[in-house]
């Protein structure tokens, strides 16, 4: 019997090392960690093949897929086409997500208050310093505003959402651009800092007269008052799934070389201006092309069977063109 | 019986000399490795330490060139910036000012527990103040950052510091220091979780310290007539000061080292201000916050940065070891 048992047992430990070996590894950013995990687990029942994702940020992703140490990176600010050429990379969309203001102020409830680009960013540059500042008044005739000190609470870590967040800035305000410019961490000029998503929700949800930037996901989460932006168009949007989706649709990605692309102050009247984009980094002449093709095909597969799952986490799945265009790139560039 | 005596005898006279340089040999062979591994055990501490030197100041080499001296004295950190322009005073700033307004206020508290709880506290009640001190040395740093976002922030921002704001308003000097808005995340409200995180180690050193002052020692300054006061003050502390000042440093190490809780409540600001009621940050909450994302120059700043706290650190052991010195020197000890 227990002779039995052992040869049991050691075929499951050989069952399950090789079910291990077959598994992809990929690293990189925090923001699509719900997601991507979310689908690994799906995967993995459906097809028995795992996938390990280390969520460790996107620059720490970039780095490992340079240095060859994982299947895939995965980074929220893409790289420019001449860097993917020179270290022999593909990059494409795989899921996105937008990022939306939100406020802490007695009585007022989400989606009541209005905020445009460049009163966003005087905020954000400390020229705004009341929240009855004429700027805000004048977007916001019916609500009535303190004269209360406005607490600005921004990311103290490097984030592709900060990136995101001060891309969007940079390209709605010269004032802006030249004094703080983008990056996943920029020299603030006013605020406090407060560790990752949950950090500024946390501190937004505490601090009375604040104001933050969060992934949509935590402000729906943490029933935050987030606020409605003005487009690029000039209309009022409010943070939907169907805003984020014509900011999606309305982005040009057949023309963008490298899919280098980022998603804020998109054009169309519907467009949410601050969506974003999380890409995917692989190598073209992967080392291991078992591994490889691996990957590609969990990433087919989060393309065709995920998108209910993404929509779930509150992320919104890549238009069918864009993964029409995406797979083309996958049988053009990847050798496997 | 005697045949077996005789046996024996012829046996040990036989093997006697052989087996006695054989044993002293074994020994003198286990005390050498002993002596061996012990001393490995020893220099692999140096040769850790060197490699951390080694490796932070190689990987903050492209900064040192970059930046030199000037990282010292701006108080600029844009790392977006092209060429990213990084300078670490306000970090240091934050350090030393968190790591002295904490030990400004752990030192008299946690001396005044532990005076309490070794010469006046009542039996009974000496157990539970004991365990508590060694919970609070248990509790988990971000479980004190969490303490500090969500319950202590809040309390200090509503009552404590408009209270102070006011007091001091128009008081030239104490005026700027207190001075608003009142901030969940600032610089004081860092110090006072530090000066809670620290106090253990200074109340349990002291404890331990004020135990070994000689019963008859004090027995004796009591039967001159002497109030409690004065034996603490004339016998217990000078007879401890040595100890003390061990337990005070090795809290102010923490204080200085201190990142997790420290990064959730002092608002992750590199700006200056004399105001100890406005965000700012420390070496440690800079590296922490930062490090992730980044790359080359920024990177090789934050690498700089650890090996200016590491430098801080030491100068301030080495200070405590020279002070250390200086009061043996003049116990005449």
């Amino acid at each position: 019997m227990n002779f039995i048992k052992a040869i049991v047992a050691a075929g499951m430990v050989a069952a399950s090392t090789s079910a291990f070996a077959a598994d992809i590894t990929g690293a990189g950013a925090t923001f699509p960690y719900p997601v991507y995990s979310k689908w690994a687990d799906t995967y993995k029942k459906d097809t028995g093949n795992g996938l390990n994702y280390q969520s460790i940020g996107s620059g720490a992703g970039i780095k490992q897929i340079i240095a060859k140490t994982v299947t895939f990176g995965a980074t929220d600010a893409p790289l420019k086409p001449e860097q993917l050429e020179k270290e022999g990379l593909v990059q494409w969309p795989m899921v996105m997500g937008a990022i939306v203001p939100v406020v802490n102020l007695e009585g007022v409830k989400p989606g009541e208050m209005v905020l445009d680009g460049e009163t966003l960013a005087n905020i954000y540059i400390g020229k705004i310093t009341k929240w009855d500042d004429p700027a805000i008044k004048k977007l916001n005739p019916k609500v009535s505003l303190p004269s209360d000190a406005i607490t600005v609470v921004r990311r103290s870590d490097g984030s592709g959402t900060t990136f995101n967040f001060t891309d969007y800035l940079s390209k709605v305000s010269a004032d802006w651009k030249t004094k703080v410019g983008s990056g996943t961490a920029v020299e603030w000029p006013v605020g406090v800092g407060a560790k990752g998503n949950e950090g500024v929700a946390g501190n937004v949800g505490q601090t009375k007269n604040s104001i933050g930037y969060v992934e949509y996901a935590y402000a729906k989460q943490n029933k935050l008052t987030y606020t409605g932006l003005v487009n690029s168009a000039g209309k009022t949007v409010q943070p939907t799934i169907a805003a984020f989706q014509a900011a999606a649709a309305n982005a040009d990605w057949a023309k963008a070389p490298g899919y280098y692309l980022i998603l804020t102050n998109q054009p169309g009247e519907a467009s949410w201006p601050i969506t974003a984009a999380t890409f995917i980094l692989m190598h073209k002449e992967p080392v291991d092309k078992a591994a490889s093709s691996e990957a590609v095909k969990f990433f087919k597969w989060a393309f065709e069977k995920g998108g209910k799952a993404a929509e779930e986490l509150d992320y919104i799945p890549m238009p069918e063109p864009v993964v029409k265009l995406i797979e083309k790139t996958w049988a053009a560039d990847i050798k496997s | 019986m005697a045949d077996m005596a005789v046996d024996t005898t012829g046996l040990q006279a036989a093997a006697g000399p052989y087996d006695r340089a054989k044993a002293l040999s074994a020994f003198k062979l286990g005390d050498k490795t002993f002596y061996w591994t012990t001393r490995a055990c020893a220099i692999s501490v140096l040769l850790i330490l060197g490699g951390i030197i080694i490796s932070l100041i190689v990987g903050a080499w492209p900064a040192i060139r970059e930046f030199g001296f000037s990282f010292l004295t701006t108080s600029r950190w844009a790392p977006a910036n092209d060429p990213p322009i990084l300078g670490a005073l306000g970090p240091i700033y934050g350090t030393l000012v968190t790591s002295l307004i904490a030990m400004m206020i752990a030192i008299p508290v946690g001396l005044g527990i532990a005076i309490f709880l070794t010469e006046l506290c009542p039996t009974w009640l000496r157990r539970p103040i004991g365990l508590a001190i060694e919970l609070l040395a248990g509790i988990p740093s971000i479980i004190y950052g969490m303490w500090g976002f969500f319950v202590l922030g809040p309390f200090l921002a509503y009552h404590f510091q408009p209270a102070m704001i006011a007091l001091f308003e128009g008081v030239p000097v104490l005026g700027d220091i207190f001075a608003g808005p009142p901030s969940y995340l600032s610089l004081f409200n860092a110090s006072l979780i530090l000066a809670i995180m620290v106090l253990p180690f200074i109340t349990a050193i002291s404890v331990d310290v004020f135990k070994t002052v000689p019963p008859v020692l004090k027995e004796a300054a009591y039967g001159v007539g002497c109030t409690t006061w004065e034996v603490v003050r004339s016998v217990v502390i000078p007879y401890t000061r040595v100890g003390v000042i061990g337990g005070v440093m090795l809290a102010l190490g923490r204080a200085l080292g201190e990142t997790m809780a420290v990064t959730f409540i002092i608002g992750n600001s590199f700006r200056i201000t004399g105001s100890i009621f406005s965000p700012g940050t420390t070496i440690s909450a800079a590296i922490a916050s930062e490090f992730a994302e980044s790359d080359g120059l920024h990177q090789s700043g934050l690498i700089l940065l650890g090996l200016l706290l590491f430098i801080l650190t030491f100068l301030v052991l080495a200070a405590a070891r020279l002070l250390l010195l200086r009061l043996e020197l003049k116990a005449g000890k």
